[in-house]
């Protein structure tokens, strides 16, 4: 039956495209509902993808370079909260500056260390787990690298410490009213510190699994705007955790769908369903539009007085 | 008796704010001086590359303007649209438009004299960034869709688009690489100072540099845009339409990044290739930064951040470093001179 293979196809692919997304999502969740837009995502994300591929072909443990990508990513998340939280500037300028500083460095950095090479390194990635091969029809959507598994556990972990944690009220609490948080005895530069490096480390293992899992090498264009529209997601997702798992799965679909759309045979040009994913999510914005409120301290520094 | 000095909170001396980019950029340099060491390269060799040796030629120089041609109309393009509380992050996929449209004009325009070719090719590459910046300035105004993230999955489309184009009809068809035909000699912007490749694209930045210093300080329309700028409720007392105000910033930024599009065509490939910007449209947001925000500040500091772009290439010839430090460079002092001009806020106080 080729249709049913299609559809088990369409449907891994769809959860593994779907998985960076989760990450750098769940990450950003963390940033912005503790008040800070990070525009940093993009570059953190590279950064993961970079300093993940590093460890793990220096030490030959993948899982060590997850690690890795996590702790840099955290120290990310810190480098953008001692801009935006720490001195309060603006956040649209500082994270698009940590952005361009992390994509630079981590090519100065990949140059230095692997050189300029014809071909570029490669590491053998992840395998897929086949623990559930006997299950009839899902078995061959279900074999997905142990990464994916982890994105889809985050979505129940990270409701669960947004809304049933101490630490998680106080994360919305300094997102939507820091000065009555702060009342309240929440140390609000403290709560916004640990949520910017919780969300970087989480959005760096996104970056992270597309060079250890899904390619095993690193390209310079490995992100390819993944970032943004992970900010696009939040949006869409309407700041809830369990959204983003149905937001990330729909822009897996259509980016799993734009592939085999190109291998079709359609009289376009293959740049059109490249471009696809990313209309789409400019589309999804209009139409969530004006029902779009996220937290209402986001962009607006905490200046204790 | 003991004098002891404190940082209050008060404004700094003027003299003081003055220096603020420069401290900037000392501290940019000290801290990427680590980078420097451990690609195995001595700073002060390196810095002689960056900031000196570009410098110490006529051609040099020019090429230094060449560089920062594309810079000072990404940057006035960012100044006006954050001056005025746009967040256009868009400039790329503007300037992509505004290459598209001079390399379709550039080979169309067959027989008209080139002074006029060239004004049509800037009004051309004007008008097609602003239509690359239109969608999300509706979708702001009309719909309240954050325009940070559509400006910036625009730039994305904008890519695919060019390789799209490059990868189909207008692939080369003598040398089938994906690059579009040469354009007419007449559509090529005049050279300043031969052999130097500095192009009539450098008065036309700084052209755009004047024009929106005159709309932002000497016209209603530029009040108007700086009073949304600085928070839409004061806009909204004084009686402002911001929707209204926004949509004209959002098209006037994305036409002047569309010009940097048709300089670099016209100017420097004379076709389209689908690597016309190494994210000049970016580093916009650097120099609008770095210049406060201030077009003539933005202008100065596109210069610098040509200078450096300059310099990365003499590093990595001579010294053997990756030209990324470069790019390295420009973002660290783009983070530093943020985290700096907090200074201004601060004076040294002595107490008793």
């Amino acid at each position: 039956m080729e249709i049913i293979l299609f559809i088990q196809n369409l449907l891994a692919a769809t959860l593994r495209v779907a998985t960076p997304l989760m990450f750098g999502t769940m990450g950003e969740l963390f940033a912005e509902r503790s008040g800070v837009l990070n525009l940093g995502i993009e570059g953190t994300m590279f950064l993961g993808a970079f300093v993940g591929f590093t460890v793990a072909s220096f030490t030959g443990s993948l899982w060590l370079g997850v690690l890795a990508a996590l702790f840099a990513g955290g120290l990310a998340g810190l480098l953008m909260s001692f801009f935006a939280v720490r001195l309060g500037v603006n956040q649209h300028v500082s994270g698009l500056g940590i952005t361009l500083l992390l994509v630079s460095l981590s090519l100065f950095f990949f140059r230095i260390i692997f050189g300029e090479n014809q071909l570029p390194p490669k590491i053998e990635p992840f395998p897929q787990m086949t623990f559930l091969e006997g299950v009839p029809f899902l078995g061959p959507i279900l074999a997905q690298y142990a990464l994916t598994y982890i994105a889809i556990l985050l979505v129940p972990l990270v409701w669960w410490i947004l809304f049933r944690t101490n630490f998680g009220l106080d994360i919305r609490a300094v997102g939507e009213n820091p000065e009555a948080a702060d009342a309240a005895g929440v140390n609000v530069y403290r709560t916004r510190h640990i949520a910017l490096a919780i969300g970087g480390g989480l959005m760096a293992v996104g970056g992270a699994f597309l060079t250890l899992a899904q390619l095993g090498s690193f390209t310079f264009g490995i992100i390819a705007g993944r970032g943004w529209v992970c900010i696009a997601l939040i949006i869409f997702a309407n700041w809830q955790p369990q959204r983003v798992l149905w937001g990330a799965l729909l822009f897996g679909g259509i980016f799993a769908l734009q592939l085999r759309l190109q291998t079709t045979g359609l009289k376009l040009p293959y740049e059109a369903f490249l471009a696809l994913p990313y209309i789409v999510t400019i589309i999804a914005l209009a139409i969530t539009g004006r029902k779009a409120t996220g937290p209402a301290a986001v962009l607006k520094p905490y200046k204790r007085e | 008796m003991k004098i002891n000095y404190r940082l209050v909170r008060s404004p700094a001396p003027a003299w003081f704010s003055a220096i603020i980019p420069l401290l900037a950029i000392v501290v940019t340099f000290l801290i990427t001086s680590v980078f420097i060491i451990i690609a195995g390269a001595n700073p002060f060799e390196a810095y002689y590359y960056f900031l000196i040796s570009p410098l110490t030629s006529k051609i040099g120089i020019l090429e230094v303007l060449v560089k920062s041609t594309p810079l000072i109309l990404t940057g006035a393009a960012v100044t006006i649209a954050f001056a005025s509380g746009y967040w256009n992050i868009g400039a790329e996929g503007q300037l992509y438009a505004g290459a598209v449209a001079a390399a379709w004009l550039g080979t169309t325009l067959i027989g008209v004299p080139q002074p006029a070719a060239i004004l049509i090719m800037l009004l051309g590459g004007f008008i097609a960034g602003m239509l690359w910046a239109l969608i999300p300035a509706i979708l702001k105004v009309k719909l309240s869709v954050d325009e940070v993230v559509t400006t910036l999955l625009m730039n994305y489309v904008a890519l695919f688009f060019v390789s799209a184009l490059l990868n189909g009809p207008w692939r080369d068809p003598v040398s089938n690489w994906p690059q579009s035909p040469d354009i007419l000699a007449s559509t090529m912007m005049p050279k300043l100072f031969p052999p130097s490749r500095l192009h009539f694209g450098f008065i036309v930045g700084v052209l755009a540099v004047v024009t929106i210093w005159f709309i932002l300080s000497r016209t209603g329309l530029g009040m108007r845009m700086r009073s949304v700028g600085m928070g839409q409720e004061a806009a909204r007392f004084m009686g402002v339409k911001i929707g209204r105000t926004m949509f004209i910033t959002a098209l006037i930024s994305g036409g002047i990044a569309g010009l940097a599009g048709v300089t670099e065509v016209a100017g420097i490939h004379f076709h389209l290739i689908d690597a016309i910007s190494p994210g000049y449209g970016y580093t916009g947001i650097i120099a609008a930064t770095l210049g406060n925000l201030n077009p003539f500040g933005s202008m100065a500091a596109s210069l610098f951040l040509g200078l450096i772009s300059t310099g990365s290439q003499a590093v990595s010839r001579s010294l053997g470093v990756p030209t990324f430090l470069g790019d390295v460079v420009q973002a660290t002092l783009l983070l530093v001179t943020l985290a700096m001009f907090l200074l201004r806020n601060y004076t040294l106080r002595k107490v008793e």
